[in-house]
């Protein structure tokens, strides 16, 4: 099929339906059919077929969120973790003194969150666990398999084990790790760092691997659909990593796609295809392909502020993306 | 690129414990002015205040480039501004408060080396409030007190019902010694009017052009050089790559014991502070821009460690503007601001709090940057 050019792109501006989301878009996915928005006023959008309607969730504003397939958890200043699912009202997962910094969804409908120094873990069958970082946790992630829980905090990774006894095992590096992510074989702990740079630790030997080079702070990362490769943010294209070979990017270049005059905000890997969704910060939104760089225009730099949020829904026929200024919507591909 | 107006203003509320930071604070949360705080604080139990945007932090001060101890943040205020950040509109401005044995430089230092940060906030000013009565005494041996005395924009002399005129005088001079850029403002129990206190920046900026030179010089010029060994702490830091510095800047030099020598100018007394000096530079024109800008980079990876603040008003040779910077150690931070206006002489001022000047050095060198 033909597509309308526009700056210079094959474009699917025509397919966008906007959404008037109004705050800061924290993150952006799909519950069912709804494409869903997490805002800074404290609502959840839901946008469907019947009309936009808002959930008020959180006193204060949303302040992190987690996606997974057909979930979506959000922390606020109120210091609630909720979940959402579809259909379902939202439910209180979790409660902290203060600020919750982080939430993180696991396998068996298990989640996270954390408050400072403070990190709670739920198991599916509601098993609380809580643990005391050494420093205020920035970011979680849950491994793919088991019950454990990578906390990103000052001066390295602890891999907490919520239902065992001993000390977590700990990555040391230093300086301040920020966001956190396992890689889908669960051989790598990737983390953003206040420096610009990741940093990685092979998790069998807690070998390191350190990813630096980016003009500004990396705050968002994705691995495609495959696990074999880890994009990110923080520079003037999608800066991907090769994690396919055993020692992980290592001696390796990384792939720079979709190179723009403008910063990368944040990154979506499509669910099934080797795609990925690149918001910049002039509110730019490109889908650019792995294997040869062709890019398409999903929205043209638009006022509204940089790209924050990006999510794609479960067969990746939709993506749905916000801003820092409030505005969002949903970008519908073309079938086949 | 967002201009400074863009920016929410960002005060910092320094000072030693018990000098009134907390009555100032609920001061400015509980006066009728139609402006909403977002405030950060340490101590949540001594804010009466039902105020929705009050926040705990934890004071978590990081290393930046493997271990370079200059180049420190506050970990726990980048976390806290980045959420505040996405309740844009929530709030007019931020207020930072810091614990009494608080080290300034990291707070001020978040706002200009994280990226994120500096792109929403501003720091409008540090606001150090200091306790008439026992000011002297803590300057002796409190370094975190000199700290924020030397870093302060605005200083709030409190309590002064509680001494006499003669000692007030005498602090005030103890001050002027360490910090004469600071505005000193007199208070009883922290009342000020708040406009003299929050959203001065641009104001204490401008304050320094009408700083006379003749006013911070001594009659002899040689108190910079003490002749006794300072016995400076040198620390190993690992360093990245970035960093040039290599030294840890923040010890003191624990000499706090010498009889201070005290002479009048104009009337007001002064002293000069063994540790801790200031140095005001002017060149009555422009500066070129292409000597001036890696002279100053150059100089914050030199002498970086030894200035706590440094700050400048420019004259660019064919820009209409004028280029204002301020810096914390080895970070500076400045961009072109309101043009000069008609009646206004195009000058080049810089200012240095700092240890060790070397006044000679820099003046000589400013001055082969004039265009």
């Amino acid at each position: 099929m033909s597509m309308p050019i526009e700056a210079g792109y094959p474009s699917l501006s025509d397919r966008v339906t906007t959404v008037e989301a109004g705050a800061y878009v924290v993150a952006a996915t799909f519950l069912g059919d709804a494409a869903v928005f997490a805002l800074g006023d404290g609502s959840v959008l839901f946008s469907g077929e019947d009309g936009d309607t808002r959930a008020p969730a959180h006193d204060g504003g949303v302040l992190c969120a987690a996606v997974a397939p057909g979930v979506l958890v959000t922390g606020g200043d109120d210091g609630k973790a909720l979940r959402f699912k579809a259909g379902a009202a939202p439910e209180t997962v979790g409660e902290a003194q203060g600020w919750i910094d982080a939430v993180a969804i696991g396998p068996d409908g298990a989640v996270a969150w954390s408050s400072a120094k403070k990190v709670f873990a739920r198991d599916g069958k509601g098993g609380l666990r809580t643990y005391e970082a050494p420093s205020a946790a920035r970011g979680l992630a849950f491994a793919p398999k088991g019950y454990q829980l990578a906390v990103a905090r000052y001066n390295g990774v602890s891999l907490w084990f919520p239902r065992a006894e001993g000390a977590p095992k700990e990555l040391s590096w230093k300086g301040s790790h920020v966001d956190v992510t396992f890689a889908p074989d669960g051989r790598f702990v990737v983390t953003t760092m206040q420096e610009n740079a990741l940093h990685g630790w092979r998790v069998a030997d807690g070998a390191h691997m350190r990813m630096s080079g980016y003009p500004g702070k990396v705050r968002s990362l994705d691995w495609t659909a495959d696990g074999k490769w880890l994009a990110s943010a923080g520079a003037d294209a999608a800066i991907i990593w090769p994690f396919q070979a055993k020692d992980g990017p290592m001696g390796k270049a990384p792939k720079e796609l979709g190179v723009r005059p403008s910063r990368v905000a944040r990154v979506a890997a499509h669910p099934k295809a080797p795609v990925i969704a690149l918001g910049y910060e002039d509110g730019c939104i490109l889908l650019v392909r792995m294997a040869d760089g062709a890019e398409i225009l999903a929205r043209p730099a638009l006022a509204g502020g940089p790209v924050t949020a990006l999510g794609w829904d479960r067969i990746g026929s939709r993506l749905a993306f916000g801003t820092e200024d409030g505005a969002a919507g949903v970008v519908a591909l073309p079938e086949g | 690129m967002s201009s400074a107006s863009d920016k929410t203003p960002v005060t910092v509320l320094t000072g030693y414990l018990g000098a009134g930071k907390t009555t100032l604070l609920n001061r400015i949360l509980s006066e009728p002015h139609g402006k909403k705080y977002a405030v950060i604080v340490n101590e949540f139990g001594e804010i009466g205040i039902d105020n929705d945007l009050v926040v705990g932090a934890d004071e978590e001060v990081f290393e930046m480039n493997n271990g370079c101890i200059c180049c420190t943040v506050r970990g726990d205020l980048i976390r806290i501004l980045e959420g505040l950040m996405k309740r844009k509109g929530k709030f007019d401005a931020i207020i930072v408060e810091t614990t009494g044995l608080a080290d300034p430089a990291p707070v001020a230092q978040t706002f200009f080396i994280d990226e994120e940060v500096g792109r929403k906030a501003r720091l409008d000013a540090v606001v150090t409030v200091a306790d008439a009565k026992w000011l002297t005494d803590r300057l002796k041996d409190a370094p975190e007190a000199k700290s924020q005395i030397a870093f302060a924009d605005v200083i709030l002399l409190n309590k002064t019902d509680l001494v006499s005129g003669e000692e007030l005088e005498e602090v005030e001079a103890r001050i002027r010694g360490i910090n004469p850029y600071a505005r000193i403002i007199r208070t009883v129990k922290s009342a000020v009017a708040l406009d003299e206190v929050l959203d001065k920046g641009a104001f204490d900026l401008d304050r320094i052009l009408s700083i006379e030179p003749a006013f911070l010089e001594a009659d002899d010029h040689d108190h910079h050089h003490h002749g006794h060994d300072h016995g400076h702490d040198h620390h190993h830091h690992e360093h990245g790559p970035d960093c040039g510095c290599g030294h840890d800047h923040h010890h003191d030099h624990g000499h706090e014991k010498h009889d201070h020598g005290a002479h009048a100018h104009g009337g007001l007394k002064h002293y000069h502070d063994e540790t801790m000096q200031s140095v005001a530079l002017e060149i009555p024109g422009e500066v070129d821009p292409n000597k001036f800008m890696p002279w100053v980079n150059a100089l914050a990876q030199s002498d970086g460690q030894n200035f706590l603040r440094w700050k400048g008003i420019l004259a660019f040779k064919g820009e209409d503007r004028r280029f204002v910077f301020q810096g914390v150690h080895m970070i500076l931070d400045g961009d072109l601001q309101r043009e000069w206006k008609a009646d206004e002489a195009r000058r080049s001022k810089l200012v240095f709090i700092g240890k060790e000047l070397d006044e000679a050095k820099l003046r000589r060198e400013f001055e082969a940057c004039a265009a």
